[in-house]
């Protein structure tokens, strides 16, 4: 698998999984992706030119409303089929932990789909993460990254009415002396980079893709702290 | 002929009311409460918000019963609830209005996803709609309306349910659209003729949209319904999409505004109008006076 036409054969590879997962084929994606490791792809490899890229195709898709959810549902479906393929390759077990994230959908709102996909992707950037479901009380994230000893807290919300939830979260990490070890980051539609500096995040992403970029700063971040 | 039905195929303008969810915000429902909480705790808000929008020219209030199945009940610890919701809703707006006005039963979406691309089977689904219809159609509400639907399956099943089970009641049926450039689907996919057949097909009398991105559209998705459907057609739009201020939600739409599109929604052959997310009585005086000036009320 050396040499430039090695490269090629791979990257096609990569692109065939890229566009079954924009096809939203689980099955394609699965069988795809034991290929391309077998051909020699590393899981880093499998997972940015393939299942990331197909990814941000349909993310880019479903902004211009040229896909529609159900595309995006079923790309999301596929991209799991991949990831665990690639999971035992990529995880604790392979490499150090790029660190520990708790992760969820803030109370009141049960929108959960932006929220797996951004769990999804640190994972497979290493990450451990926690993900406590959707209508989480603050005081949950607060307990649950205490327990896990996490340094990030990800908070999703889809409504204008939970995104105030935010602030509790943010409120009760500083009451309870934690700024300085636990970083809080904030997404989902409706949230903005003002909204999240009137409340006191630490972060703000716009998609899956920054958030995992920007949750690595912030592990980096409170390890300095 | 249902008289309703007959007003609005003879092309007479009949207005509904505005929000309820946000009115019920802004008079201390917690966000992420779910409203119909209200039913059973503060039945006189209800009453109060249906004697305001009376006042300003409503002549159908909506029940506060958006999220009044059992499916979405269940969820909040209210598992038995939607009778005793549902009677409480259509009782609070009749304290108030009496018959004066017509009492319009909201149905709206499950809140989650149908099989195969979510967890929720069709049965489930049927079942807490035909529920819902029935305790509505038992509470004695003059019409049922279908309303915020994204997914064109879960629509119909409500739509069906609600012919089944609260007979001889007329059946609108709404979806939230947005703009593409391919023109108006709903988030699922959904284009607006497609829409207007299979609502037609299963049993809906007035079509049409409600809640999205506010007034400035309704009227060119109304168009589109026009050339799909011979139906009634309703138009029932947010006062545009909220912003966060100061950590306070807005709706940025004033009653002006959105009175100024009248003439455009009845131009498009709309004939039950109101508003959505973010509407209040003062916008439904203002869309009154805009009507009345556009056509005079019969005296
Ligand atoms: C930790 O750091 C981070 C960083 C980045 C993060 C992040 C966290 N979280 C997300 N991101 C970011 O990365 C992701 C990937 O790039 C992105 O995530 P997103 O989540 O933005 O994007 C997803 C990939 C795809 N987008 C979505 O999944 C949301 C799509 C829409 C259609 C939507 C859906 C699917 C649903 N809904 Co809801 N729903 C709508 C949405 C309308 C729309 N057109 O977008 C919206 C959000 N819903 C709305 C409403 C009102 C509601 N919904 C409700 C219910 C539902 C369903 C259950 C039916 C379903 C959710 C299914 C599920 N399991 O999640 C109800 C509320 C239930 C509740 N209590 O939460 C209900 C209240 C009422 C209703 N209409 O039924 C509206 C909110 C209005 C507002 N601004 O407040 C809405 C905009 C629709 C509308 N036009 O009215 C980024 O935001």
């Amino acid at each position: 698998m050396n040499g430039p036409e090695g490269a090629t054969a791979a990257t096609s590879a990569l692109a065939a999984i890229a566009a079954s997962l924009r096809a939203g084929e689980a099955d394609e994606v699965r069988v795809g992706t034991r290929r391309a490791l077998a051909e020699g792809a590393t899981a880093a490899e499998v997972l940015k030119g393939g299942l990331l890229a197909g990814m941000s195709v349909v993310g880019e898709e479903f902004g211009r409303r040229e896909v529609f959810l159900p595309d995006v549902l079923l790309a999301a479906r596929a991209m799991r089929a991949g990831m665990d393929v690639l999971e035992p390759l990529l995880g604790p077990g392979g490499a150090p932990s790029a660190g520990r994230v708790v992760l969820g959908t803030v109370k009141g709102d049960i929108h959960d789909i932006g929220k797996n996909l951004v769990g999804i992707l640190l994972r497979g950037a290493g990450f451990q993460v926690t993900d406590l479901g959707t209508d989480v009380p603050a005081e949950r994230f607060v307990e649950a990254a205490e327990e896990a000893g996490a340094s990030v807290i990800g908070l999703s919300a889809l409504l204008t009415t939970t995104m105030a939830g935010m602030r509790d979260v943010i409120g009760l990490v500083r009451e309870r002396g934690l700024s300085g070890r636990v970083r809080v980051i904030v997404g989902g539609a409706p949230v903005t980079e003002a909204f999240a500096r009137e409340i006191g995040a630490d972060g703000f992403a716009f998609d899956a893709r920054s958030a995992v970029e920007r949750v690595r700063a912030l592990v980096a971040e409170a390890g300095r702290a | 002929m249902d008289p309703l039905l007959s007003r609005l195929s003879r092309g007479e303008p009949v207005l509904g009311d505005g929000a309820w969810g946000t009115m019920l915000q802004e008079r201390g429902l917690a966000p992420g409460d779910p409203p119909e909480t209200v039913c059973l705790s503060r039945p006189r808000l209800l009453t109060e918000i249906a004697m305001a929008y009376f006042a300003a020219g409503a002549e159908v209030i909506t029940t506060n019963t958006f999220g009044a199945s059992e499916v979405r009940l269940s969820r909040h610890g209210l598992s038995g609830k939607c009778a005793e919701v549902c009677r409480q809703a259509v009782a609070a707006i009749r304290e108030g209005v009496g018959r004066r006005a017509l009492v319009s039963g909201s149905v709206g979406p499950l809140g989650e996803l149908l099989a195969p691309l979510g967890d929720l089977s069709l049965d489930v689904a049927r079942t807490a709609f035909e529920r819902q219809a029935d305790a509505l159609a038992t509470a004695g509400v003059d019409l049922v309306c279908v309303e915020t639907m994204s997914d064109l399956a879960e629509a119909c099943l409500a739509v069906e349910a609600a012919r089944r089970k609260a007979p001889g009641l007329p059946v609108v049926a709404t979806m939230t659209f947005e703009e593409t450039p391919r023109g108006f689907f709903t988030v699922m996919g959904v284009p607006v003729a497609k829409a207007a057949r299979r609502l037609g097909e299963a049993g809906a009398d007035v079509l049409g949209a409600n809640c999205g991105t506010g007034s400035a559209v309704a009227a060119a998705i109304a168009r589109a319904f026009r050339e799909a459907t011979a139906l009634p057609l309703s138009a029932r739009p947010n006062a545009g999409l909220p912003v966060s201020h100061d950590g306070r939600t807005v709706y940025p739409e004033a009653p002006r505004r959105m009175a100024a599109r009248v003439p455009d929604l009845l131009a498009a052959g709309v004939t039950l109008l109101g508003g959505c997310c973010g509407t209040t009585p003062a916008h439904v005086a203002a869309m009154r006076d805009a009507i009345d000036a556009a056509r005079p009320r019969p005296a």
